[in-house]
């Protein structure tokens, strides 16, 4: 079974994000890192890659900069190649135009099964870049899965709902973007950080992939920033430590509240 | 100037329209001179009635059967969209809510503004405006390509009021072409049982974080204190994915909003993506072991101390006054 993973690389989140007055976008400075919430997309293709007996493991990635660091860290994890698509057409690129260029990633990583990606990125969160990407390839998306399994042709999986989980099933090739906990992603070995320097990664340009500019960047996303501005703030109130009757100051403030 | 004509992407639940509809529905009304609903579901006539409540004269309606809603939903917008030429369409950022504004922004070669908190209307400009960063800042992003406008809106943004309307007039579409789409199937639905009021619609919300130390703390101090006040037990994502936790409780950026009368968390540090599910709630109380902890930055009374001694106490003397 042949999968394509679609892995975001991304600023650091442990540092936090900023706009750029100029561009308005989000700052990439610096190295990017493999988005953690892909971290489990790559872990279930390569545990249901040895589940279906053998097949490879395909990065998708989008990104500034011929970034690869995050890319190897997910090659590191035992993925057998990676798609690049990097351009510096496709700054300011939305959901759509991103969805655009992975479904034509996609097919150029050859035939594949199945391609999971997140459900949402941890840095953009827009959340319909899986949908888009199924649309655009003509393909059912199982999303918010917390659990897949295939077999026979078939990917089934459990869907997160409000109330739980239905489970939902669909004949492949199709989407599935993943929860966070659908597995836990085995951490890189020496071994998998030393065979990821030499395993190939593809770079393309837009105009390989057959799109034109204008569906992409600045000029596809066909929206335009108006204002960024601070949030109003919300005041903090009082603060008290407990000396063993605080319970009693909440007691208070509940009846105050007339919760009680 | 309102806008001509504005949809809502409608959805349902146990037969009732969602809240977040509701809440779509009311700021459709502001905006909006026609408003009307479009849902993907056998009961369209069963929820009709409350959609008519809260404005929408009609609801276009189409069964999508076994297959996923939001995919049917997005097929049957698809079709309508050239005759009926509404100029915006509001989704709830929810599961279906994002299948079909996916979907739909694809099929008609448009870009979709997601997680919008607020939709503006300006003359012939519409924007959305988003919070970023956990909610520091907002970012407000205006349409600039051809109609319909697509908007993916985060449930609670906006008070739900109705506006009086009789019941909505039903046109339904017999089937839609939704391509291998359509063969996604649900074959069955898991629902996990649940206690009290629903964790969007309670006055109170308590919520336990890492701090409570192990799983088993949750039952006796989160769960129990939300029973007494009558509330609903939410959580941070550090205990969802933990698996202490179902991710139905899950508070934040990628969980629930909520706007409670009460919020209280327990234990929780109050990462910007936790604190963008909560902050708008009215009163805030924070307990948590460490004085410099952000959460204290946005409660209205932070209480400085170990969950597992405040906790048990608190519950002790609620039990007591009642
Ligand atoms: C893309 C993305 C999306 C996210 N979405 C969400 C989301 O939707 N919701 C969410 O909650 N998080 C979300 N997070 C995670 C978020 O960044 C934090 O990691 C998470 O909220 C931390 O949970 P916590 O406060 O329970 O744990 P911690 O940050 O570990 O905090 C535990 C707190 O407990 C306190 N404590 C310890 N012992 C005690 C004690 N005995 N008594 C009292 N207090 C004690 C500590 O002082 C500490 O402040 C997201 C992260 C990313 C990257
Ligand atoms: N630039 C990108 N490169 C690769 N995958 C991406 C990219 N952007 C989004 N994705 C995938 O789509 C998911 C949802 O992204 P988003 O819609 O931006 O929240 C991400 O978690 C990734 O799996």
């Amino acid at each position: 079974m042949n999968i394509a993973v679609c892995v975001k690389q991304i600023p650091d989140p442990a540092t936090p994000g900023e706009l750029d007055p100029e561009t308005k976008t989000l700052k990439r400075e610096g190295k990017l890192i493999l988005d953690d919430s892909d971290a489990y997309g790559v872990e279930m293709a390569l545990q249901l890659a040895d589940a279906a007996g053998g097949g490879e493991v395909t990065l998708i990635s989008m990104a500034p900069n011929d970034e690869v660091s995050g890319l190897r860290t997910a090659l590191a994890m035992g993925a057998a190649k990676a798609v690049l698509v990097s351009d510096p057409v496709l700054q300011g690129s939305d959901a759509l135009s991103t969805a655009k260029v992975i479904a034509k990633a996609v097919e150029r990583a050859g035939e594949m099964d199945l391609v999971l990606t997140a459900t949402e990125s941890t840095d953009g969160y827009t959340g319909t870049v899986p949908e888009q990407v199924a649309e655009l390839l003509g393909w059912p998306s199982l999303t918010f899965a917390k659990h897949i399994e295939t077999a026979d042709g078939k990917v089934k999986i459990q869907r997160q709902t409000e109330a739980g989980f239905d489970i939902v099933e669909a004949s492949l090739p199709a989407v599935v973007s993943v929860t966070a906990g659908v597995v836990e992603p085995r951490y890189p070995s020496f071994k998998g950080i030393m065979a990821a320097k030499n395993k190939p990664v593809d770079n393309a340009k837009v105009a390989d992939l057959g799109l034109s500019e204008d569906e992409v960047g600045w000029k596809g996303a066909r929206q335009e920033i108006t204002s960024i501005e601070a949030a109003p703030e919300r005041q903090a109130g009082e603060k008290i430590e407990d000396e063993g009757d605080a319970h009693e100051r909440i007691v208070a403030f509940l009846e105050q509240l007339k919760v009680i | 100037m309102p806008l001509p004509k504005v949809w809502v992407y409608a959805e349902g639940e146990d037969g009732k329209a969602t809240s977040a509809t509701l809440e779509l529905l009311t700021k459709a009304r502001e905006i909006g001179d026609t408003v009307e609903a479009v849902y993907s579901g056998a009961d369209a006539d069963t929820i009709a009635p409350q959609l008519g409540e809260y404005g929408a004269t009609k609801v276009h309606s189409v069964d999508h059967g076994s297959s996923l809603s939001g995919v049917i939903g997005s097929a049957l917008l698809a079709k309508l969209v050239a005759d009926e030429q509404p100029d915006l369409i509001l989704f709830a950022q929810s599961y279906d809510g994002r299948d079909a504004m996916g979907r739909l922004s694809v099929k008609l070669d448009r870009p979709v503004l997601t997680n919008g908190n607020g939709v503006e209307v300006d003359g012939d400009t519409v924007a959305v405006s988003t919070a970023v960063f956990g909610g520091n800042t907002i970012v407000t992003t205006a349409f600039a390509g051809e109609k319909p406008y697509l908007a993916g809106i985060r449930p609670k943004s906006f008070a739900p009021e109705p506006s009086g309307g009789g019941a909505a007039e039903v046109v339904k579409v017999d089937s839609v072409d939704a391509g291998r789409a359509a063969e996604a199937q649900v074959l069955d639905h898991h629902v996990e049982e649940q206690e009290g009021p629903k964790l969007e619609d309670a006055d109170v919300v308590v919520s336990g974080g890492r701090g409570l130390g192990s799983a088993e703390a949750y039952e006796p101090l989160v769960e129990e204190l939300a029973k007494v006040l009558k509330g609903a037990s939410g959580a941070s994502r550090a205990i969802v994915d933990a698996g202490w936790v179902p991710y139905s409780k899950q508070v934040g950026q990628t969980g629930k909003t909520v706007k409670p009368k009460v919020y209280i968390a327990i234990g929780i540090s109050g990462a910007t993506q936790h604190m963008v599910g909560m902050k708008g709630s009215d009163n805030i109380i924070a307990i948590n072991k460490d004085p410099e902890a952000p959460i204290f930055s946005v409660s209205d009374l932070g209480v400085v101390g170990d969950a597992s001694k405040v906790v048990p106490k608190l519950i002790e003397a609620l039990k007591a006054k009642t």
